[in-house]
C-alpha cells in the first residue's frame, strides 16, 4: 500500500474523517498551552516589555505564511505529474490560509513596529518581501476564481504557483540587493545553540506547533470541502 | 519565422494597434510624475530612475493582453499551432516581436523623457542599456501572464496582479542601475543581475507560456 493510495477521493475522505476531531483536539491544545503560556506565564523583556508577547503570533505565522505556499508548491507539482484531483484542491485549499498567515504576519509585525521602531511599515527586505508574497497569494487565488474549468484552473494555477515560487525566491534576494533591513536576523534557527531565552523559547515552540497543527487541520478541513463541493457539481451536471 | 516577425510588427503599427498607445501613456506617465512632484529639479532627478522605469513597465503591462489574446479570438492561434515550427519557437518569436513593437519604441522614446526628468546626462546610456535589457525581460514575463489568463474574459486586471509580483526582480535590478550610475557607484553589478535575469526569463517564458496556451486551447 502506497502513499499515493490516499491521493483517492474517496479513501481520503474515509481517512481524514477519522483522524480529523483529533486532530483539532490537538490543535487546540497546542495554541492554548502555547499562547496561554506565553501571553500569561512569560515575564516582560526588559527592554521590549509586554510588546515581546506578539512572538507567539507573529513568529508562527510568518512561519506558516512560507511553509503554506511551500506546501502549494509541493502539492501543484504532484497535481502536474501525477494528476491527483486532491492534490489540486489541497493546493487551492491552502491558499486562503496562507494568505491569513501572511496577513496575520504583516498586522502583528505593524503592531510591534510602531512601539519598537518608532513606525507602523518600513520598506525593509522581510517586509516588503512579505508584502510581494501576500500578492502572490492574492493573484494565485484570483486566477482559480476567474477559470471555470476546474481541471484547467488546477493546471494553470499551478503553473502559475511554479513560476511564482522561482520569481518570489528572486525576489527575495533582490529585495536584499535594494534596501538595508530594520528586522532584526532570524530568531529561530535550527543549528544556534541558543535561539532566544528559553523563558520565551519553550512557548514558542508550542505556539509553532500550534500554528502548523492549525494549518493542516484547515487545509484538510478546506479540501474535504473541495471535495464535497465538486462531487455536488458533478451531481448536478448528471440530473440535468 | 521572418514573416511571423513581420505580421507581427504590421499588426502593432496600422491603426489599432498598441505601439503608439503605449508610448503615448509612457509621455503621459511622465507629465502626470512631474505634474504631480512639482518644479523642483532636484528631486525629479532623483525620481527620474524610478519614474522612466514605473512607465516602461506599466505601459508593457497595458500591452500584454493583446499579445495572444486578439490571436486567440480570431483563431490565429490555433493556426500557428499547426505549423511546422514548435510552438515554443513561435512563442518566443511573439515575445520579441512584443518587445520590437512594444520596448524598444519605448527605450528609443526614453532619452527624450530622461531630458524632461532632468536625469544627468551622463547617466544617460546606463539608462538605455538598463531599460533596454530590462523591456525584454518584461515582455517574456509578461508573455507568461498572457498565456495563464488567455481564455478570461476581460482579463487585464487579473493580468496585472499577476504578473506585476513577477515583474520585482527586474524593477528592482533596473532601478538600481540607472541610480548607482547617478550616484557615481557601480552599476555594472546590478547589470549583470539584470543581464542574467532577462536571459533566464527568456529560456523560462516559452515553454511555461506555450504549456498555458496548450490548457487553455484543449
Amino acid at each position: 500500500m502506497s502513499l499515493w493510495s490516499y491521493a483517492n477521493p474517496a479513501k481520503f475522505m474515509a481517512t481524514t474523517d477519522r483522524f480529523i476531531l483529533p486532530l483539532v483536539m490537538l490543535t487546540a491544545l497546542c495554541l492554548v498551552i502555547g499562547l496561554g503560556w506565553g501571553f500569561f506565564g512569560t515575564p516582560d523583556d526588559y527592554q521590549q516589555g509586554s510588546t515581546v508577547k506578539i512572538i507567539y503570533i507573529h513568529v508562527p505565522s510568518a512561519l506558516m505564511a512560507i511553509n503554506a505556499w511551500a506546501m502549494m508548491l509541493v502539492a501543484s507539482l504532484i497535481w502536474l505529474i501525477r494528476r491527483h484531483h486532491v492534490s489540486a484542491l489541497a493546493a487551492k485549499a491552502a491558499a486562503p490560509v496562507g494568505v491569513t498567515m501572511t496577513l496575520i504576519a504583516l498586522l502583528t509585525g505593524a503592531i510591534w513596529g510602531q512601539p519598537m521602531w518608532g513606525t507602523y511599515w518600513e520598506w525593509d527586505p522581510r517586509l516588503t518581501s512579505f508584502l510581494i508574497l501576500f500578492i502572490f497569494y492574492l493573484g494565485y487565488m484570483a486566477l482559480w476564481s476567474a477559470i471555470e474549468d476546474p481541471d484547467k484552473a488546477a493546471d494553470l494555477t499551478s503553473v502559475l504557483c511554479l513560476v511564482g515560487s522561482v520569481f518570489a525566491f528572486l525576489s527575495r534576494y533582490a529585495v536584499n540587493f535594494w534596501a538595508q533591513g530594520l528586522h532584526q536576523g532570524a530568531s529561530l534557527s535550527l543549528d544556534k545553540e541558543e535561539n532566544v531565552h528559553d523563558v520565551f523559547y519553550h512557548p514558542l515552540l508550542f505556539a509553532i506547533a500550534g500554528f502548523s497543527l492549525l494549518f493542516v487541520t484547515l487545509v484538510l478541513v478546506r479540501t474535504r470541502t473541495e471535495i464535497r463541493l465538486r462531487r455536488a457539481t458533478a451531481l448536478e451536471a448528471r440530473d440535468r | 519565422m521572418m514573416a511571423l516577425v513581420t505580421r507581427e510588427i504590421t499588426l502593432a503599427t496600422r491603426a489599432g494597434g498598441g505601439t503608439a498607445l503605449g508610448l503615448a501613456f509612457f509621455l503621459i506617465m511622465v507629465l502626470i510624475t512631474a505634474l504631480g512632484l512639482g518644479r523642483d529639479t532636484e528631486l525629479l532627478a532623483k525620481a527620474a530612475p524610478g519614474t522612466l522605469w514605473v512607465g516602461a513597465l506599466l505601459a508593457t503591462l497595458l500591452s500584454l493582453d493583446r499579445l495572444f489574446q486578439a490571436d486567440f479570438e480570431d483563431g490565429a492561434l490555433e493556426a500557428l499551432c499547426l505549423s511546422p515550427q514548435p510552438l515554443e519557437a513561435i512563442v518566443a518569436i511573439k515575445i520579441f516581436a512584443h518587445w520590437l513593437t512594444t520596448g524598444l519604441p519605448l527605450v528609443i522614446l526614453s532619452p527624450v523623457m530622461a531630458l524632461m526628468m532632468q536625469l544627468p546626462g551622463a547617466t544617460m546610456g546606463w539608462m538605455i542599456a538598463s531599460l533596454g535589457i530590462g523591456t525584454l525581460s518584461l515582455s517574456a514575463i509578461g508573455a507568461i501572464g498572457a498565456a495563464l489568463t488567455l481564455g478570461i474574459r476581460r482579463g487585464g486586471l487579473l493580468l496585472s496582479l499577476l504578473v506585476a509580483p513577477l515583474f520585482v526582480p527586474t524593477l528592482i535590478f533596473g532601478v538600481a542601475i540607472i541610480q548607482n550610475a547617478a550616484q557615481a557607484l557601480d552599476p555594472v553589478t546590478p547589470l549583470l543581475l539584470l543581464s542574467g535575469l532577462t536571459l533566464f526569463a527568456l529560456v523560462l517564458s516559452p515553454i511555461v507560456a506555450t504549456y498555458a496556451l496548450r490548457v487553455n486551447m484543449s
